[in-house]
């Protein structure tokens, strides 16, 4: 998959350095940004649909906590998958409602077998091992092997940042 | 930390809107409507949950690769006699964004944000030469979701 940089002016970067904290929780959001960045409303949301359109924006929405809602335990499962059947199994396992993140990533042989990464998220540590059964049993055959790693500690966490 | 009390309606908000919010002129007044909902009920319940910290925030998720920027995961095999003392050099990089201790023989898992892949490359060799120790790379390939619902 290529990523293509994309061009950038001035107003795209201070619209996301307007929103990236969050949109304002009024009636027209897009018109209190409008008057931050100093453009029209109007440009402004055509301006965040090509963002959206291009995948420079994700999404729009919610954003959950995973800890403040008790999600404690946060387990980085890890799959040896057969690379044949990667994309099919992949887009599968990702789709499962406790997966918040799914990737394909090399490994690192001999030390790294896993090539796929789906983060599962559980009130506690029994919770993430019995939804990874539940990728295990998803998976069957095409993982050989596979392991959880446990967060113990945070040791730092800084958000997206642009500079406007 | 405030105490986090859910209804059933806020649980179905968190799950279903984490996507699809419209950029209409009154986009809360349109989101609303799914839930049964009027406009000024759900900007007052995205306030509480963003207060109660149930959210972190409401609004647009941007994709730093798409910036522009290049992202990637690695991680480290840290003797634990020496794990402070390497947390400290990694941190230090402004281009760590994340950094989590994991259980595991490989156990330094941090995100690198750069301006451009050429950064990925340098910071790693920056990394690897303070601290000995090797950086193992892992730049996403596909990526298959991003998103979490919270169970009803």
């Amino acid at each position: 998959m290529q990523n293509f940089p994309h061009q950038l002016d001035d107003l795209d970067r201070k619209i996301i350095a307007a929103t990236q904290d969050g949109l304002p929780l009024v009636p027209e959001p897009f018109e209190v940004v409008a008057q931050q960045v100093d453009a029209p409303t109007e440009e402004v949301r055509s301006r965040l649909r090509w963002m959206l359109d291009q995948g420079i924006i994700r999404r729009i929405g919610v954003v959950p906590n995973h800890y403040a809602l008790g999600l404690n335990a946060n387990g980085m499962s890890v799959w040896d998958v057969r690379d044949d059947v990667m994309g099919k199994l992949g887009k599968r396992v990702g789709e499962l409602a406790f997966v918040s993140h799914c990737y394909s990533r090399p490994r690192h042989l001999p030390d790294w077998p896993y090539n796929l990464f789906a983060m599962v998220h559980g009130r506690k540590r029994a919770e993430v091992e019995e939804k990874v059964a539940v990728i295990a049993r998803m998976l069957g055959e095409a993982s050989a092997r596979h392991d959880i790693l446990y967060s113990t500690r945070i040791l730092k966490k800084t958000g997206l940042r642009i500079a406007a | 930390m405030k105490d986090i009390s859910l209804d059933s309606t806020d649980r179905w908000i968190i799950n279903s809107l984490q996507g699809c919010f419209g950029l209409g002129e009154r986009p809360y007044r349109d989101a609303a409507e799914q839930f049964g909902l009027s406009e000024t009920d759900l900007i007052a319940r995205l306030e509480r949950l963003i207060d109660c910290r149930a959210l972190s925030r409401f609004g647009p998720m941007y994709n730093a690769e798409k910036l522009g920027g290049a992202v990637t995961l690695c991680a480290m095999a840290v003797p634990e006699e020496r794990f402070d003392e390497v947390t400290e050099m990694v941190n230090a990089h402004r281009e760590v964004a994340h950094n989590y201790a994991r259980s595991h023989k490989l156990n330094m898992w941090f995100v690198l944000a750069c301006e451009n892949p050429d950064g990925i490359a340098a910071t790693i060799a920056e990394i690897e030469a303070e601290t000995d120790l090797q950086v193992y790379d892992f730049p996403k390939q596909q990526e298959f979701f991003i998103g979490l619902k919270v169970e009803a």
